[in-house]
């Protein structure tokens, strides 16, 4: 995974609320059996109609998108953060992430940001009004900046640290080896098992 | 002071637990399926990993497989090599799988309860969101992204941070022609589907109590439709009743052993919970969405509402985007709504009791002209066994097509799906936009609510049906 310290880049502002992983990447692709060359997918219907905002020429090569409430709602694929990805996003901000997507996120280096909707609404403004407006999100200093706007961010200490280290959850899980060999032998023998060994 | 349900199957699994990171906890049951497990495999490939639990892993296929000419080859190239490239996984890794054409083959949610292998106070997880159907039997069970798939195969463990817990208590009786799908609309329309965001649902009270296995799966189903994660109901005796005999059931002393400790899986009565919610279960009647997200749902009886109506802004913008793309004008009666087709199926309703209400309904009765009503079981098994109640032909002889298990039209990935702009009413989980095909229009319904809206072609509940009898629809 990418480490995660800061990053600036312009914005995207999507004005709609419960975004689900549908608008995200819609089911036909979740047929692909790799984790890249999933960006042609993102918001796919929407992006048929020319206006829509990720369409417009101001917004090519933006990195931040900023999202309306309950974004990445609905179903548990991981396609909807890796388009995101493939696409160029680097963070997501949102008053309010579905859980599994946030987790998800996190996972993957996209790190997604919560900030009250009145900040969100501002950035709104802001960068509806300046295509060109960045945003900086910086995750030593769990803070958003942006041209009149400052605000702090809340993020788990242990996310933090593995996303500003870039570290994978299996290697540092398998660290812990001894301690599910030890929970492993003292599981109870009714517990079922899908084969014998 | 007393644990709640979920805070006993969660302390029961924690394998370490230490100051400022997540509980790293134990799963009981890892289920996989085509679409989320390829990029998982690939992770463990790339590190020189194994599964570490083979014997609590398993596989099935869903979600692309067609549901007519199955023992043909997968016309869409894509979902052949997804399903190719599960099956060459589970046999390099070596992981029990049951193929399209087998007899354990269905939608995961469906096959694992069937088999026995969901219990109480296990955890369960898969790399779908509807895995919380299986907390139907009290155990903690939720979707989980690929990433997290791939932890699970080569550690059988995930990191995890406790969420909150939340009771939605429902007392009192479901009235006649109510089902455990009016129910779940009813709780989401009531909470919103952001509302059960970081909680786990317990649901209890006397009306969750009176209800059958696969009623409370119907409901457990729903609970990510809500926002959370998992849904959770005590196990009691109906819990016992459906699993003992099953194949991984566990039989003579661990059976004892297993039923002691499923009893003590009870919130204790000084547990707190961090959210509750009442229901009185007496004054719910047949519930159906009307727009793009579970949430927007009402009454069968009422009327489309008018965006207009909603206080908070962007709820009102979300309404009018929803009767653009669904079509509908405020104020219309949802009863005068015109479906083209009815979908029964699908890990929400698609076991033998969905299927066998929906029959009950059609019995002698015909499909309305100019509507298709596709009859989905949730998988092999079920199939077989609606056959042996006769239920298949009760389906054909009244116009409807019985298919073969799987996923079918609750997603658009496989053959099963509708043309832009028709609508369906469907007994799935997901109204999204293009959830069932591009630009189709979902109304999600309970099977008796589908079944009698094949028979009218509009909405319609088995009481409005002109030659009802006085009992149609319990
Ligand atoms: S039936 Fe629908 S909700 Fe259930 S697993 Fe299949 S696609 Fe998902």
């Amino acid at each position: 995974m990418e480490a995660f310290t800061t990053h600036t880049g312009r914005a995207v502002p999507l004005r709609r609320s419960n975004v689900d992983t549908d608008q995200i990447i819609p089911a036909h692709w979740l047929k692909k059996v790799t984790r890249d060359g999933f960006e042609d997918g993102l918001f796919e219907a929407w992006r048929k109609d020319p206006e829509f905002v990720l369409n417009r020429p101001e917004r090519q090569g933006a990195t931040v998108l900023v999202a309306g409430p309950d974004f990445g709602t609905g179903s548990s694929r991981e396609h909807a953060v890796w388009a995101l990805q493939n696409y160029g996003f680097k963070t997501v901000i949102s008053s309010r992430f579905a859980d599994i997507f946030r987790g998800n996120s996190l996972k993957n280096g996209l790190l997604t940001v919560v900030l009250e909707q009145k900040i969100v609404d501002a950035l709104w403004e802001l960068t509806e009004q300046d295509p060109t407006a960045e945003i900086t999100v910086d995750l030593e200093a769990r803070e958003v900046r942006a041209e009149g706007i400052t605000a702090a961010f809340e993020l788990d200490e242990n996310s933090r640290w593995r996303l500003l280290n870039g570290l994978d959850d299996i290697s540092i899980t398998l660290q812990n080896e001894d301690d599910i060999a030890a929970y492993e032998a003292k599981r109870p023998s009714y517990k079922p098992r899908t084969l014998q060994v | 002071m007393g644990r709640t349900l979920a805070e006993k199957v969660w302390d029961d699994h924690v394998v370490r637990r230490a100051e400022g990171e997540p509980d790293l906890l134990f799963i009981d049951l890892h289920l996989l399926h085509e679409v989320t497990s390829p990029q998982a495999f690939d992770g463990l490939r790339k590190s020189g990993r194994q599964v570490r639990r083979l014997d609590l892993t398993i596989a099935t296929e869903d979600h692309n497989t067609p549901t007519l000419d199955i023992d043909k080859p997968i016309a869409d190239p894509v979902s052949r090599a997804q399903l190719e490239t599960l099956r060459k996984n589970c046999a390099e890794f070596g992981v029990r799988l049951h193929p399209l054409g087998d007899v354990e083959q269905g939608v995961v949610h469906v096959v694992g309860p069937q088999l026995g292998l969901t219990q109480p106070g296990m955890t369960v997880v898969c790399g779908d969101s509807h895995t919380s159907t299986h907390g139907a039997f009290g155990a903690l069970a939720f979707g989980i992204g690929t990433s997290q798939v791939e932890h699970v195969l080569a550690t059988q463990t995930l990191p995890l941070a406790r969420p909150k817990t939340m009771a939605i208590t429902v007392e009192g009786e479901l009235p006649e022609g109510v089902t455990a799908k009016d129910l779940i609309l009813a709780i989401i329309a009531k909470i919103g589907t952001g509302g059960g965001q970081g909680y786990i649902l317990e649901y209890r009270g006397s009306a969750i109590e009176k209800l059958s296995m696969e009623a409370r799966m119907t409901i457990c189903n729903m609970s990510i439709e809500a926002g959370a994660r998992a849904g959770m109901i005590a196990p009691d005796e109906t819990t016992f009743e459906y699993l003992k005999g099953r194949v991984h059931a566990p039989e003579g002393e661990d059976w004892d052993a297993a039923v002691a400790y499923w009893k003590t899986l009870k919130t204790d009565d000084d547990a707190v919970f961090d959210a509750e919610v009442f229901i009185d279960a007496n004054s719910l009647s047949p519930f159906v969405t009307w727009g793009t997200n579970p949430g927007q749902g009402a009454p069968l009886s009422a009327n489309v509402p008018d965006p207009a109506s909603y206080e908070d802004a962007s709820e009102r913008l979300a309404a009018e985007k929803a009767l653009e793309y669904m079509g509908l004008t405020a104020g219309q009666p949802l009863r005068d709504i015109k479906v083209d087709t009815v979908f029964v199926g699908s890990c929400t309703n698609g076991r033998i009791e969905d299927l066998r209400s929906a029959a009950d309904i059609l019995r002698g009765r015909k499909v309305a002209d100019g509507v298709r009503m596709l009859v989905v079981p949730g998988s092999a098994r079920v199939g077989l066994q609606a056959v042996a109640e006769g239920l298949d032909v009760v389906f054909k002889e009244a116009g409807a097509e019985w298919r073969h298990a799987g996923c079918s039209m609750c997603l658009g990935m496989n053959p099963d799906q509708l043309a832009p702009g028709e609508r369906s009413a469907s007994t799935s989980n997901r109204n999204f936009e293009g959830r069932q095909g591009k630009g189709g229009r979902t109304h999600l319904v309970s099977p008796q609510v589908a079944a009698a809206t094949a028979v009218t072609g509009h909405l319609a509940s088995p009481a409005d049906l002109s030659d009802a009898p006085a009992t149609a629809g319990v």
